[in-house]
């Protein structure tokens, strides 16, 4: 029943979107935003003050995102770099190991975490895990010291771009593993960065969305990084069938 | 129009033959067939017309006061609606990537909404023979002067965060298809001196740039033919090569966004005051004020004076010409008012070719010391390549032919020499692109000229003018607004350089 109501509900709210669009009549043929969406963007071509308003909400959301990757400074010149980075990646809701240690600090879903990693004064990190954080070009600051850094995972990171992959070489001599994959804003002039990392030994690019034609890239790729083994799955590489389509639509 | 009326009498003629039978047959009971009763009664009908008619022409009427109430754009005149306005606080002649930047960075820095009004004058908005489009568009940081380096530094950050600058609310984000590959600047052995000093200056800038010897060199990329190299440097960030036109069409969208007006058409004259006053050393000096500029449009005799109070020229390659409207270089020549604009264009070509062997998707933007360039285009196999020319055999300037035998004789060799994959390949397309080459000193000039009291320039780039607009356009609209730089201290790229015949060179390898 619970379904059947469901599924009602969603027709109807699809029958009212295609209505506004269809009012709204906009040329773009790709898939219409949301109604809320459509609806701003009416009231923005009319009035000033919402755009403004809009534009302030932008520029809140990237100030909280530069903010959050700010220079721990004040940490760093109090207990040294590897505890302000370490302090960094856990207040990002990432996850790292010391070096010569097994088990991991985390933050937890909440953002609460042990203090403990105040006590490993002065030990270099040798894995991080900022998968699903914001961390961005400028967070980079602050692992910038760490030159035993051998893994880093940058899964689902939304603010991960190309200008961040090209400022990975501050890690070119110690990196041997790197996961990138689900990054929506990476894209193949990035990926040629990857070349000063020679000592790379793992690369995951799974699901890139801005890569065009992976299979290309990632033959390029092993060219161009010999040892490195590349993963690259949840690509189409069904050439073939995607022609054939375009000649049915034709 | 008369035939309008040629019609409407027409009408009338075949309306009254139609009613005058119908009256005639009421009529002729009382009058008799008379031709005077047949006048009478067609004018009945008429007066009708008249009045249904005038119920039409007072609506006409109301819209057309409507219409010229103020907040239409209803005139009595036909207007060229391309025309440029009458009037405007500031004019930018070159619709460029730098003339583009600069009107951004003015409606950036302005207080209030409309608080300057901003003209943009483009001869061709195809851009068909533009030096930004035809340009092989990379950015480095690796040059010898603190104000390149700072100013292609600030572009590189420019670009990192180019969608909070450029990106319009509801539009799709820019996208620069920047690609990051480092520069690699071979030397030999007798400059190799002088890429130490770059490298030392470089790094103190704060540029990410690392020195290799010949043999790091062949580890790194081993498809390099490392004979007659005795050092090269490598830029490991903020360097590589973007889409030119991606870069121009983000900034003009985001400055029309905000204001800015786009006018196609070509500024053949100026109209300006003379004053005169005398130096200090007695000698008589003539000052010129640019009242209004004469902006020609591209077809026809049309043309519209636009009066202003700043003029930016930033028109690249022909910017000296323009200068030369003003009566610059008629001077004699040691005199300040005789300082020529030293710009003229210069053309290069570049050649696409295809090559499957090549060194695939670690090239970097080489730049080897006989002058030759080349980098990746795509993912294909194709490379863009290219050499500037001896001094003494520049090209012809006057069309954009390309000339293939100079790929033969001076680029093959050359791009064979280094990297014998290249050995093999196929030239696919080519083309030629103007260079706005500043004779004096092949740098930027960036100010305002000292007799010209407000004309200001940003040319002579040189060939790194599009890598530099971003910052450039920002110290000018400082310029202009603030009155003096606050962000970047441009000084040293202003006329004054010229005026006191004090080059500033780029110390190249090349």
């Amino acid at each position: 029943m619970a379904a059947s109501c469901k599924s009602l509900y969603r027709c109807c709210q699809q029958s009212v979107c295609h209505l506004v669009a269809r009012k709204l009549s906009s040329s773009r043929s790709v898939s219409p935003p949301p109604l809320h969406r459509r609806i701003l963007l009416f009231l923005t071509q009319r009035f000033y003050d919402l755009e403004m308003l809009l534009s302030w909400r932008g520029q809140l959301r990237r100030k909280g995102i530069m903010r959050k990757n700010a220079y721990y400074d004040f940490t760093q010149r109090l207990y040294g770099s590897d505890i302000a980075a370490a302090f960094y990646i856990l207040s990002l809701k990432g996850g790292f190991r010391f070096v010569g240690q097994s088990d991991w600090f985390r933050a937890d879903q909440r953002g609460k975490f042990n203090w403990d990693f105040l006590n490993h004064k002065d030990t270099p990190l040798e894995e991080v895990d900022m998968s699903y954080t914001v961390i961005n070009y400028r967070g980079l600051d602050n692992l910038e010291g760490q030159q035993s850094l051998r893994t880093l995972a940058l899964r689902g990171c939304p603010e991960v771009d190309d200008w961040f992959l090209a400022r990975l070489h501050v890690f070119e001599d110690s990196l041997e593993e790197l996961d990138i994959s689900h990054c929506p804003r990476i894209t193949t002039g990035g990926l040629a960065a990857l070349r000063n990392l020679k000592g790379l030994r793992r690369l995951d690019l799974s699901s890139l969305p801005g890569i065009s034609s992976p299979g290309l890239v990632v033959i390029l790729l092993e060219e161009m990084l010999p040892q490195c083994q590349i993963i690259a799955t949840g690509y189409d590489y069904s050439i073939k069938q995607h022609g054939g389509e375009e000649e049915v639509q034709r | 129009m008369s035939a309008w009326r040629r019609l409407h009498v027409k009408v009338r003629r075949a309306h009254g033959l139609f009613t005058s039978r119908r009256v005639t047959e009421q009529y002729t009971w009382m009058y008799g067939p008379s031709t005077l009763g047949q006048n009478l009664s067609t004018g009945k009908p008429l007066r009708n017309d008249f009045f249904k008619e005038l119920e039409a022409q007072l609506a006409a009427m109301r819209k057309k006061a409507a219409d010229a109430l103020p907040g239409s754009s209803w005139s009595p005149f036909d207007i060229n609606p391309n025309l440029p306005p009458e009037r405007a606080d500031i004019v930018i002649i070159g619709g460029g990537v730098m003339g583009w930047s600069i009107a951004y960075w003015l409606k950036q820095k302005e207080r209030v909404r409309e608080g300057v009004k901003v003209i943009v004058v483009e001869r061709d908005l195809t851009y068909s023979q533009a030096s930004t489009v035809l340009s092989a568009g990379g950015i480095r940081q690796q040059f010898s002067l603190p104000e390149n380096i700072h100013l292609s530094l600030a572009s590189a950050d420019f670009m990192r965060n180019i969608n909070e600058h450029l990106g319009v609310l509801n539009e799709d984000p820019v996208d620069l298809q920047f690609n990051q590959s480092g520069y690699l600047f071979l030397a030999s052995e007798e400059v190799a001196h002088i890429m130490e000093e770059n490298y030392s200056t470089q790094r103190q800038v704060g540029a990410k740039v690392t020195l290799l010897s010949p043999t790091q060199l062949k580890e790194k990329f081993p498809w390099i033919n490392t004979d007659g190299v005795a050092l090269a440097s490598y830029g490991l960030e903020n360097e590589g090569w973007f889409d030119p036109w991606s870069l121009l069409n983000a900034f003009r969208r985001k400055a029309m966004s905000m204001g800015v007006i786009q006018c196609c058409g070509e500024v053949t004259d100026f109209k300006y005051t003379v004053s005169m006053m005398t130096s200090p050393g007695g000698d008589p000096v003539v000052y010129k004020r640019i009242n209004s500029v004469k902006v020609q449009m591209p077809k026809g005799l049309e043309y519209q004076m636009v009066e202003c109070a700043i003029v930016v020229n930033a028109a690249g390659a022909f910017s000296g010409k323009l200068a030369e409207m003003l009566g610059i270089s008629s001077n004699p020549k040691d005199t300040i008012a005789g300082t020529p604009v030293p710009v003229e264009p210069r053309k290069r070509y570049i050649y696409v070719v295809h090559c499957p062997d090549g060194p695939g998707l670690d090239t970097p933007f080489l730049i080897d010391y006989s002058g030759m360039y080349f980098r990746r285009e795509g993912l294909g196999g194709n490379y863009i390549t290219g050499a500037s020319p001896k001094e003494a055999d520049e090209p012809d300037t006057s069309n954009l032919e390309v000339d293939h035998q100079f790929f033969e004789d001076s680029v093959w060799p050359r791009l064979a020499y280094r990297v014998p994959a290249f050995e093999k390949l196929k030239v696919t397309s080519a083309w030629a692109g103007f260079y706005d080459y500043n004779t004096f000193d092949q740098n930027g000039i960036i100010g305002d000229h000292p007799v010209i009291n407000n004309m200001y320039f940003a040319t002579g780039f040189s060939g790194h003018g599009l890598q530099q607009s971003p910052a450039a356009g920002r110290a000018v609209a400082e310029l202009i607004l603030d009155g003096n730089f606050k962000t970047l201290d441009m000084r040293g790229l202003g006329f004054r350089r010229i005026m006191a015949q004090e080059p500033i060179l780029e110390r190249n390898i090349l």
